[in-house]
């Protein structure tokens, strides 16, 4: 890698490279804030600038393929958008990738029924199915088969044991393959100049108070860097202070009466709209505050704003990765 | 699917009488739609208006919710709510609240404390390293140990209601899945296979390949602290298939009933939706789906959008026909005509969601966007009372 290796690990975070030259990301965020929405927009928006991409669901559910809206999406990634490839993690596949690649396993249809016996191995000793998941990714960031791989990654709450795995094993399994292979995988996720974690967040306190408890978990738990924070939802505000004045007497029931008069209807509902949306944006500034209290105020904060036309599809794609563009300066 | 109280009375469809003929409900649902949240607010107007004693039995409460509910580093100890607090709330509770928060190791501990044969089984499970990595981070170790902890508390018969929230897992599903799984695994043959050749150190023809990659990969040491780990286990094993089984039985008890939580939003109420399907076709009570954060209806009221549309046109006219100032109003017309209707397309969108769900649970609730976080009882039974019927 070009930058020196010393200087990511000493050097504060806001010397962080910048989001899009990282060449692993892993986006991760509370339950429906957003993350995966993110993790795409992330990805098209590399792509659109003319990098490589690789984008990687880790739990099948399909909501990576509905965001270009292509048919599902496996383990073998498929370019769904110019530049743009997606797939989606199946550990068991990773494992027989990898035992093909690596081992050279002979004859591995003898292995019996390799499905079953992967599962119980993996259910017994945790860290297994994150490290192939991990691995995975990493060989994609060693083999530089692409200049960006965009991972839509667990919850907060199940991100941090999946980081991780690889300093587990490592510590579990003394000797093996598997542990020579956890030492590559750990320099690149430790690596700041080319992984990190994007946490998404939304301006509502759980997910505010789960983003700021992840940034503790990754630095006392991992070795990854947070790279940024990245608020999904936030409400316009609506208008300043001396509009504000005037909103409050065109609230007054005179005032009210003479603008139903001249809209030709009754405005009451628009009023309660203008209340609503007040409330809404004001309960999110301080969440909002709460989390730039939190945070380290070196890793970067970029906020992306409701969209009222939010449905999964590409065009919200389209519209966050814009929106990202813009928070990013390009 | 029509669903039939297990009293066999005739339903109203409300959660007031959905929870009075039940003695287990269960909210689940996608992460972020207020579960937790609504579990409590669940318990709390129960309590309140219903005799009896209700628990609730939270997994990873908010802090102000905690705060709330007075289980704030409580761990698995269950803590009566006070009267009074209900009375700060205005409301003189006709029952009582009780809470709890799940801890997970302490929970797996007591299990392990119940069901291991002697005291040296007993501490050599308790600290093998195996073990205290899968207490803590066993993937479906949450979902099971809050199964296994109601399955408890029911059995302890100290309760009228439990109303149990579901920890935070990667599918909403997993926790349905929890009991058969963990007597799956502990009466997996592959667990034998795993323990025979440290046993016995003779290999059979059938587990050898397997042996041979899983000594590559793993290494020797590993895999023997594995399987000395389920050989202690196996110790467990008739006790843990036994209370898994009871468990699961449980769940599909007519006494039980499941309440889905989401918002309707795309993604959290796709999930909720598949979820309460598999509900169905589990033969579980779907008794109650809950929306929270639904937007008002006026929002969707055309005459409105009419008068919205008509403001924005028209702002710079109407502002010179209001004594204010007239460029500020102008503007200010503009930024709230605007606002009516964005706020009206996700009202109408998140309507027709509602409009096309195909799960027909007993009770449909549905709660508004609050302008606060709840923050204690009061805050919980306004909401409670929202969704209440």
């Amino acid at each position: 890698m070009a930058s020196p290796e010393g200087q990511s690990e000493t050097a504060p975070r806001s010397a962080a490279p910048p989001l899009l030259d990282l060449k692993l990301v892993f986006v991760t965020g509370k339950g429906g804030v957003g993350k995966t929405t993110v993790a795409g927009a992330l990805a098209l928006l590399a792509a659109q600038r003319g990098q490589r991409v690789l984008a990687c669901e880790i739990d099948p559910t399909g909501a990576l393929a509905a965001l270009f809206e292509v048919g599902p999406v496996g383990f073998a990634p498929r370019e769904v958008a110019p530049n743009l490839f997606a797939m989606s993690m199946d550990t068991e596949a990773s494992l027989r990738e990898y035992l093909k690649h690596s081992l050279r396993v002979p004859l591995i249809g003898r292995i019996g029924p390799l499905a079953t016996a992967f599962d119980f191995v993996a259910t017994a000793a945790p860290g297994v199915r994150d490290i192939l998941t991990v691995g995975k990714l990493c060989f994609e960031v060693r083999e530089r088969t692409y200049d960006l791989v965009v991972v839509d990654a667990p919850a907060t709450g199940h991100v941090v044991s999946l980081l991780a795995a690889p300093q587990a094993i490592n510590e579990l399994v003394k000797v093996g393959l598997i542990r020579s292979q956890t030492d590559w995988i750990l320099q690149i996720l430790s690596d700041h100049a080319r992984t990190g974690v994007v946490a998404v967040t939304t301006p509502e306190e759980m997910p505010v108070a789960e983003t700021i408890e992840l940034t503790g978990r990754l630095q006392a738990e991992t070795s990854v860097a947070l790279s940024a924070v990245i608020v999904n939802r936030v409400l316009p505000e609506l208008f300043g202070r001396r509009e504000e004045e005037v909103f409050a007497r065109l609230c007054e029931p005179d005032l009210a009466a003479q603008l139903s008069a001249a809209a030709g209807g009754d405005v009451g509902p628009i009023l309660d709209g203008a209340r609503l949306a007040v409330t809404l944006r004001r309960a999110g500034a301080v969440h909002l505050d709460a989390l730039r209290d939190g945070l380290d105020p070196t890793v970067p904060l970029l906020l992306l704003p409701y969209l009222f036309t939010r449905f999964p599809g590409l065009r919200t794609t389209r519209q966050v990765a814009s929106a990202l563009s813009d928070e990013l300066g390009f | 699917m029509p669903v039939i109280s297990g009293q066999g009375q005739s339903t109203r469809a409300s959660l007031d009488a959905l929870l009075a003929a039940r003695e287990i409900a269960i909210t689940c649902g996608p992460g972020g739609v207020g579960k937790t949240t609504t579990a409590a607010a669940t318990a709390a107007m129960a309590a309140a208006y219903q005799p009896g004693r209700v628990l609730v039995l939270t997994v990873d409460p908010a802090r102000r919710l905690a705060d709330a509910l007075g289980v704030q580093g409580l761990g698995n100890a269950e803590r009566r709510i006070p009267d009074e607090l209900f009375r700060e709330a205005g409301v003189t509770p006709r029952g009582e609240l009780w809470a709890a928060m799940l801890d997970t190791k302490e929970s797996w501990d007591a299990l392990i404390r119940r069901h291991a044969p002697d005291a040296r089984t007993r501490q050599q499970i308790l600290q093998n390293p195996l073990y205290r990595n899968i207490s803590g981070r066993f993937v479906q170790s949450h979902d099971y140990i809050a199964m296994e902890r109601l399955y408890e508390i029911h059995a302890e018969g100290s309760y009228d209601l439990i109303v149990v929230d579901t920890p935070p897992s990667r599918h909403a599903l997993d926790f349905l899945d929890a009991p058969k799984r963990m007597a799956d695994f502990f009466s997996s043959r592959l667990l034998r296979w795993l323990i025979v050749p440290y046993r016995s150190r003779v290999m059979n023809l059938a587990s050898k390949p397997f042996y041979q990659v899983a000594d590559r990969l793993l290494g020797t040491q590993f895999l023997e602290d594995i399987a000395e780990f389920f050989i202690l286990f196996n110790t467990l094993h008739e006790g843990f298939v036994q209370r898994a089984e009871a468990v699961g039985r449980l769940l599909e008890d007519r006494r039980t009933t499941f309440v889905v939580v989401s918002t309707l939003e795309a993604a959290p109420l796709r999930e909720a939706e598949l979820l309460a399907g598999a509900l169905v076709d589990r033969r579980l009570h779907l008794g109650a789906l809950v929306f929270n954060k639904v937007l008002p209806d006026y929002l969707r009221d055309p005459g409105a959008a009419e008068v919205a549309r008509a403001i924005g046109e028209r702002a710079g006219e109407i502002a010179g026909q209001l004594p204010t100032d007239p460029a500020l109003t102008e503007r200010l017309l503009v930024e709230i005509a605007e606002s009516f209707l964005n706020l009206r397309i996700v009202a109408r969108r998140e309507a027709e969601q509602q409009a096309d769900l195909g799960a027909t649970p007993e009770v449909l609730a549905s709660a508004p966007a609050f302008d606060t976080d709840i923050a204690d009882l009061a805050g919980l039974l306004r909401l409670g009372r929202a969704l209440w019927g």
